[in-house]
């Protein structure tokens, strides 16, 4: 077999705390998205699309069920006798066990990992944004500008820009400057948090990193800036398409209602970029006579009696009759009794929705978790 | 069910579905908005415990084949036992009509197999039923074979092809009709049958000295001298013997009674996975009593229909009392009624066709109106 090119080292061990009761139980890679979807599946989708089929995933945070979920790769054909995905948790050795400390340090103790795959270069992605990228384009962006290290970037608004790593660059596109998260950014540029690294370079400030007691091991704060210091070769590969960091609830919901109507902001149809997930054995869903779906994602085994507009629906969803359902996300299983109304609400799963109860947001702008209340189902 | 095999013989050439099995055997028809026909008889196989399941595959399967693969989708991708395909080898002059021909061109898989009973089916019946009961009832009943059935509603015509038993108060069978212009017996065999493996191969291979024949017409032959009974199916039971039928029955799905019985009862029914989306609703949609399996993109009126996987139905469409399988596109204006639209189907903008309820308008695989 062939010697990989380049590996992805997939980042899926946060916390994700900003995202309140959807990360109570599971770690925010494992979070539900759009009908069907967990938000680790748009990385793993991309990867193999991007004929990466050699990813490690990082874990740490509440992984039960992220483990479950990836199991041996095979929703994603990375299921493989060569490479495939790798489980990476943190692990116990001689002399003692640590956690992970920060995304560089996750590397950092999975550096025999790596060198096992003896990859030219290193893809470090992240477990939580919702995009479609195609890593090969990028990778023959890296080789050809022989950089150290390419991050991908996207146009945000000034007005946002104070929320990610914001980077200057040159014309031919070299880095200049990086600030994680500035006050006064100096430019739209922010950082996906998509790096490409030439292996061997990274190694050896991983291992510098690793020594530094001062050090939050963390690849926008550390990493990156040490590197441009040294006068590295750093490289900004421009991104355009659809790209959201899920990170929190108020962006979950939004990239949530980006799905839908008539001039959805990101598409999940096109059969050229398909994004990849478990399938589960469910029989189709039904729409009764009273029924009344717009603008909607509706997955299988859901029942509609009531009334859905501008929402999405989970598997076996059951919304009954009188019942209203507006501008939310309604977790697989869970029930929306006759007569109750929910708006503007992200409800978890298996919750029940009691008969005329009204689940509303406080003022306009506000975005209702619901994640228990009411009995729990007891079957599915 | 560790003692017990599976066998499924897909060699039923009674059943033509017009247009529908032209480029397909009945098998491999989809169904149920998601399905094709197998699904049922594995599903039910692998739900009641099964793990080593034989399909007797039919002339022209390639689209079963590419369906089944590996058997991964039923978990029968196993090391040991799993999913056998038995691939028919051509007629030899001596090899007589029937199925009993296509038995026999597998006996080995049938003598190297370690379970003491096997439990056959044909794809036909489309149910969810628990073989577990049936098999605990075939041994107490310590019969040879017992024959699985079900009682004809009293509005219910019998179809052609039924094979009719006559039963005794013990449920022994007394007479079997095959194919009767008239009968008095209620009771419609489902193609499902528990016998010794032992047994089978002695049916096959003594019918097989004699020029072949139908393994049923074996039984039939030897009612006296073997002890044949029966055991009743009571759930939903979807008998697809031709295209009125298989219209019927996709309408009966609608019933929200009828949808669980099909899809709950012992388990679920499982199939070839996709990675599909789930099915958008845009602005226009309007859709009452139907069912749909996902990845559809819906901006038109969908009533009492099927609509399977990846359906477009444009703005201004109206789709009414339909079936729709997977790709097809119902262009804006267009309306469709009464009709069944095999895969990859294509009705044009404005265009306007419509079929009976009970001859329902079949358009072909892949046809652009």
């Amino acid at each position: 077999m062939q010697k990989p090119s380049c590996i992805a080292m997939l980042l899926a061990g946060g916390q994700g705390s900003r995202l309140g009761g959807l990360t109570r139980n599971i770690a925010k890679p494992a979070v539900p998205f759009g009908g069907k979807y967990r938000i680790i599946d748009f990385a793993l989708s991309n990867c193999y699309n991007s004929g990466v089929y050699t990813v490690g995933v990082l874990t740490q945070y509440q992984p039960l069920e992220l483990h479950r979920y990836i199991g041996i790769g095979s929703p994603w054909d990375l299921d493989r006798q060569h490479g495939g995905v790798y489980i990476l948790p943190p692990y116990a050795r001689e002399g003692g066990a640590d956690w992970y400390k920060g995304t560089a340090d996750a590397l950092y103790q999975n550096i025999k990992f790596v060198d096992s795959m003896n990859p030219d270069h290193v893809a470090v992605l992240s477990g939580d944004h919702v995009y479609k990228m195609d890593y090969a384009q990028m990778l023959s962006f890296h080789i050809k500008k022989n950089a150290d290290v390419t991050i991908a970037v996207i146009n945000v608004d000034i007005k946002e820009a104070n929320r990610f790593g914001i980077m200057c660059a040159d014309r031919d596109g070299r880095i200049t400057a990086f600030a994680e998260k500035p006050k006064n950014p100096q430019s739209t540029l922010a950082s996906m948090g998509v790096y490409i690294f030439h292996w061997q370079v990274l190694r050896r400030y991983l291992i510098e990193d690793s020594q530094n007691m001062k050090s939050s091991h963390d690849f926008g704060k550390d990493i990156i800036p040490r590197m441009l210091l040294k006068k590295e070769k750093l490289f900004a590969y421009p991104f355009e398409g659809y790209w959201r960091d899920v990170g929190t609830v108020e962006s979950y919901w939004q990239a949530s209602m980006d799905l839908l109507g008539d001039d959805y902001a990101f598409d999940l149809y096109s059969p050229d970029w398909i994004i990849s997930s478990e399938n589960l054995a469910l029989p189709p869903h039904y729409i009764s006579k009273e029924g009344r779906v717009v603008k909607s994602l509706v997955s299988e085994a859901c029942v509609v009696h009531g009334s859905v507009e501008n929402s999405i629906l989970f598997p076996s969803v059951t919304v009954e009759e009188g019942a209203v359902v507006k501008n939310s996300v309604i977790m697989a299983e869970s029930r929306i009794s006759m007569g109750a109304v929910v708006e503007r609400a992200i409800i978890g799963y298996k919750v029940f929705v009691m008969q005329k109860q009204k689940i509303l947001p406080d003022g306009p702008d506000d975005i209702v978790l619901h994640f228990s209340g009411g009995e729990k189902l007891d079957e599915g | 069910m560790n003692n017990v095999m599976g066998l499924i013989n897909l060699h039923e050439n009674t059943v033509k579905l017009d247009a529908l099995t032209q480029t397909r055997p009945l098998a491999a028809v989809p169904f149920g908005s998601k399905y094709r026909m197998i699904d049922f008889a594995l599903s039910n196989m692998v739900n009641s415990g099964v793990h080593n399941v034989g399909i007797l595959i039919p002339e022209h399967s390639g689209a079963l084949i590419q369906h089944l693969r590996a058997g991964k989708d039923w978990d029968l991708d196993r090391k040991h036992e799993g999913l056998f395909l038995l691939i028919p080898t051509p007629r030899t002059p001596l090899a007589g009509t029937g199925d009993v021909d296509y038995y026999s061109q597998h006996l080995d898989y049938l003598l190297d197999a370690k379970q003491e009973y096997v439990i056959l089916s044909a794809s036909q019946f489309l149910c969810n039923l628990n073989y577990g009961l049936a098999l605990e009832y075939h041994q107490k009943s310590k019969a040879d074979a017992t024959l699985i059935y079900r009682r004809l509603g009293s509005n219910e015509t019998r179809p052609s092809d039924a094979v009719m038993l006559s039963l005794d108060d013990d449920r022994f069978i007394t007479d079997m009709e095959i194919a009767p212009p008239q009968s008095k017996s209620r009771n419609l065999y489902m193609s499902m049958a528990i016998t010794g493996r032992k047994l089978l191969i002695d049916v096959i291979t003594n019918a097989m000295s004699r020029g072949g024949g139908d393994y049923v017409r074996q039984l039939q032959a030897n009612l006296k001298n073997l002890r044949l009974n029966a055991w009743e199916f009571t759930g939903y039971t979807a008998n697809i013997s031709d295209v009125r039928e298989y219209y019927r029955h996709h309408m009966a799905l609608l019933n929200q009674a009828v949808w669980r019985d099909l899809f709950f009862r012992n388990g679920h029914i499982y199939t070839k996975v996709k990675d599909s989306v789930p099915t958008k609703y845009l602005s226009e949609a309007k859709v009452e009593n139907s069912i749909l399996a996902n990845s559809c993109q819906i901006n038109g009126s969908v009533k009492n229909s099927v609509l399977f996987r990846s359906v477009h139905v444009a703005k201004g469409a109206v789709v009414k009392n339909s079936i729709i399988m997977q790709y097809s596109y119902i262009g804006s204006g267009a309306r469709l009624e009464n009709a069944i639209c095999d895969k990859d189907v294509e009705i044009t903008p404005g265009r306007s066709l419509k079929g009976d309820p009970l001859y329902p308008l079949v358009i072909k695989k892949g046809t652009v109106v």
